[in-house]
């Protein structure tokens, strides 16, 4: 096989986005020897784009926020399907990952006596948010790669790693290639940080970038890793429908959190209709209750009403949005319209400045004067790797996962805001963990042969020039996802789409590379990624099946109601001898002293408007 | 029947190349990187092109069309003469790997010779928004590298080693001007950064993507308050008398 070279580390962290840089800077700053590579350059991964904030109950605006709120919102947002472990951590940690970022040279926006000011998001009870303008997650990144850069960790950009090395039953490097040159490379490690997002490539329509391949997943089950709630795909409610090359782009929620409303083409506020049962007294009844919340909050008031409908959670919202396109009371380019033109232009421009630029230049739209087109669009895997919740440890010795990669924190629907915060607080506990494994760990000893069979796999394209193009699989791939399991699914749906992704299984093994050289050839690199994107399409689709309920983002037309059979179990699934296994795992029992906090939130009075 | 485009992109690597026509299936509110991705998907798998969140939020797919600096995916083909080729080169300044993609690592290098934001040991950290809205529109900064990309200094006169570029000055600037920062840069600024250099042509201010006064707002501060510490004779003179 052709040369290598090699690089060792104590902890070998893949991915650059906010919990990769997390981890790598934590692993370092407790004296492992800390390797972190990338696909893009430094600072261009997926979290740049994030752009509502990120949630901590720092209790700054809102001053009867605390832990206790935010883990009760983040548990029934997720429906109990949580990792409550998780879900505590993170309630409890949040705010410390705030000011660490701040400490660190974040800049964030103030509230008027100059503390970090908050903003209200859908699910979060009080305004919870910490943010800068629409630009959170460019905020954070700079931040984290800055502090990193500094602290002597080893950083390979533009590389990407195919294959997990494992010695025994133990995790012992990685193997990859430069995007660059072709060429390949080994990373010896004792132990390997998993932080590579998410799956979102899966999917026509998405506001996930080229690398959301799913990569991390798709690894650690060939290294023998379960994977759990997998079946649980968010669709963000607003992104943008038109033009067509821009459909699923990222409308942040921060649109909704400071206002905006959402109406079908016959002028309804239809949201309020939509609301569950189970939390309608928590939202405004009427438009005028709405509105008076909207001017109270731009006031600085503390607020005398509820919040408007627009603020439910992203499940809902994106059902509601989907529903209403398809009984024909939709706006013209297929989607809902949002607006928030009733404001003050100024504001507007202050609040959402990316959101204006974005819609004025690409959309034609001047958003301080007419309404956006918008509609669901895949945004974020709430299943991932199953980890240990103190330490990010996977089921395989040596192999770690944090932010989306990771599985259990958002259990059954992600609470926009919380994202961001699982990356600081999963990214440092994921370091920690790591390096503390990394201690007692053997050196690294990856096996010639499997390094060997890893090259082969990853130079097998070039063997078939005439072989199929990876871009009309992909493309088909992302057709059947989006058709057969998306937002609405049906056992003759999912089993449709199972038996495409069978084929395109086949059709993958014919892959090839019609043109160019291992210099920088984008088309070997995706004929490389599909093999990850069949692998998560497949486990989406199997868990899809197999819960035969509708709950948080997984919503089955041919079993409309939950069941309580299934809001007592995780779906797991695992590479069991070559085949995908699925089966049902008893979830974590939640401490009674943890019930109690979650029991004792009340949820709010309703309040009439005068 | 869909509008057709024709383009003109630049294919090839360090040992050389040449511009290579394609012809695009055009669709309403299409950007040129729309166009780039059409040719991958069906014409030239191999095309090099970077990118990442087609949202002007990560400044991947810097690029010069038509001769101009830009981001690739906020450039409307309707924006473009119809009457001609639509142009597409890689970035001159920087040297290149292959097609659109350059080797930008040098700003990398840049940027850890830049001393982090180190906090006063015992501030209070609160201030006003109107203390930190200039702080944060340095903070917008996508790393496009498109300011250095046209920063006649680099372009022109290669003064890569002892330039540290328009980017890497808004970046100084920014830690100058927060509040709770209390490191000393302004040695590095006057010794080190080359701002001395800079004429004030505006070039970088005028291709940036985010809209930042990089040339107003943070370079001639960062070349007054140079001036003011290393080049004012009463400054200096008062500086001695009461050892400050």
């Amino acid at each position: 096989m052709d040369k290598y070279e090699t690089h060792e580390s104590d902890v070998l962290v893949i991915g650059a986005g906010g919990a990769g840089l997390r981890a790598a800077i934590e692993s370092s700053a407790q004296g492992a020897r800390t390797a972190l590579v990338c696909k893009s350059l430094l600072g261009k991964a997926h979290t740049v784009m994030a752009e509502g904030g990120i949630a901590a109950a720092l209790a700054n605006v809102d001053a009867e926020d605390d832990w206790r709120v935010h883990f009760h919102d983040t548990m029934a947002g997720g429906k109990m399907l949580n990792n409550w472990r998780m879900a505590e951590l993170h309630a409890k940690e949040a705010p410390d990952r705030v000011y660490e970022l701040e400490r660190w040279g974040a800049v964030f926006d103030r509230t008027g006596d100059g503390k970090i000011l908050q903003r209200a998001f859908g699910g979060h009870r009080y305004k919870r948010l910490s943010h800068v303008g629409d630009r959170t997650g460019l905020e954070m990144i700079r931040t984290l790669q800055d502090k990193g850069v500094h602290q002597g960790i080893d950083i390979y950009m533009e590389c990407t790693i195919t294959r997990l090395l494992k010695d025994g039953d133990r995790i012992t490097g990685a193997f990859g290639y430069w995007r660059e040159s072709g060429r390949y490379v080994v990373f010896k490690s004792k132990a390997v940080v998993l932080a590579t997002g998410g799956i979102g490539k899966s999917y026509k329509i998405t506001s996930n970038s080229w690398e959301y391949t799913g990569d991390g997943h798709a690894m650690a089950y060939e290294a023998g890793a379960e994977l759990i709630d997998m079946e649980f795909v968010q669709f963000h409610p607003t992104g943008m429908v038109w033009p067509p090359g821009v459909r699923g782009l990222l409308v942040t929620e921060a649109v909704r959190g400071e206002g905006g409303i959402l109406r079908n083409s016959k002028g309804e506020r239809f949201m309020f209709k939509y609301l569950p049962e189970a939390n309608k007294k928590d939202f405004a009844e009427s438009d005028e209750e709405a509105r008076r919340w909207v001017d109270e909050v731009l006031a600085g008031k503390k607020p005398t009403v509820r919040r408007p409908p627009e603020l439910s959670t992203r499940d809902n919202v994106a059902r509601s949005i989907y529903t209403e396109v398809k009984e024909g009371r939709g706006s013209p380019h297929g989607g809902v319209f949002l607006d928030i033109s009733y404001q003050p232009a100024e504001r507007v421009k202050k609040k959402l400045p990316s959101m204006y630029h974005q819609f004025l230049e690409l959309a034609d739209v001047d958003i301080t004067k007419e309404p956006m087109e918008v509609g669901p669009t895949c945004h974020y895997s709430m299943g991932g790797v199953r980890v240990d919740a103190d330490s990010g440890a996977s089921t395989v010795p040596g192999l770690f996962a944090c932010g989306e990669v990771s599985g259990g924190m958002h259990g059954g629907n992600r609470l926009g805001g919380n994202s961001l915060s699982d990356l600081v607080v999963f990214g440092r506990r994921a370091g920690l963990g790591a390096a503390d494994y990394a201690k007692s760990a053997p050196s690294p000893r990856p096996d010639g042969r499997e390094i060997e069979e890893a090259a082969s796999i990853v130079s097998a394209p070039f063997d078939r020039p005439d072989g199929e193009s990876p871009y009309d699989i992909q493309r088909d791939l992302q057709t059947a996802m989006s058709e057969f399991v998306g937002i609405f699914r049906t056992e003759a749906d999912l089993e449709e789409g199972l038996r495409r992704i069978e084929t395109l299984k086949a059709r993958a093994k014919t892959v090839g590379v019609a043109e160019g050289t291992r210099l920088y050839n984008p088309g070997w690199h995706l004929a490389l990624d599909l093999k990850n994107l069949l692998i998560v399409s497949e486990a989406i689709a199997r868990a899809a099946l197999l819960r035969k309920e509708s709950r948080g983002a997984h919503s089955r037309l041919d079993h409309p109601k939950t069941d309580s059979h299934f809001g007592k179990v995780n779906l797991a699934v695992r590479n069991v001898g070559e085949r995908m296994e699925v089966r049902e795992t008893p979830l974590l029992e939640m401490p009674a002293e943890l019930k109690k906090v979650y029991d004792e939130v009340e949820t709010p009075k309703a309040v009439k408007v005068p | 029947m869909p509008e057709q485009r024709s383009f003109r992109v630049f294919r090839g690597d360090a040992g050389g190349g040449q511009m290579k026509e394609y012809t695009v299936e055009t669709g309403p509110g299409m950007v040129v990187l729309d166009a780039v991705h059409q040719i991958q998907a069906t014409q030239a798998p191999d095309l090099a092109v970077r990118w990442n969140c087609k949202a002007a939020k990560c400044g991947s797919c810097s690029a010069e069309v038509n001769g101009k600096p830009k981001l690739m995916c906020k450039t409307r083909l309707d924006d473009l003469p119809a009457d001609r080729p639509v142009e597409v080169r890689p970035m001159r300044t920087f040297p290149l790997i292959k097609d659109l993609v350059t080797d930008v690592s040098w700003n990398y290098e840049v940027n850890k010779k830049i001393p982090p934001f180190t906090p006063k040991p015992n501030g209070e950290w609160r201030w006003m928004q109107e203390d930190v809205d200039r702080v944060q529109e340095f903070r917008k900064c996508i790393e496009c590298f498109l300011c250095q990309n046209v920063c006649h200094v680099l372009r022109e006169h290669q003064k890569q080693p002892e330039f540290f570029g328009p980017r890497f000055f808004v970046r100084l600037a920014a830690l100058e001007m927060h509040p709770m920062d209390a490191a000393d840069r302004l040695d590095l600024t006057h010794r080190q950064s080359g701002v001395g250099y800079c004429n004030i042509t505006k070039c970088c201010t005028e291709v940036c993507p985010e809209d930042i006064h990089i040339t107003d707002n943070a370079i001639i501060p960062l070349k007054e308050r140079v001036v003011d510490r290393f080049y004012d004779p009463v400054r200096r003179l008062l500086r001695k008398l009461f050892r400050r």
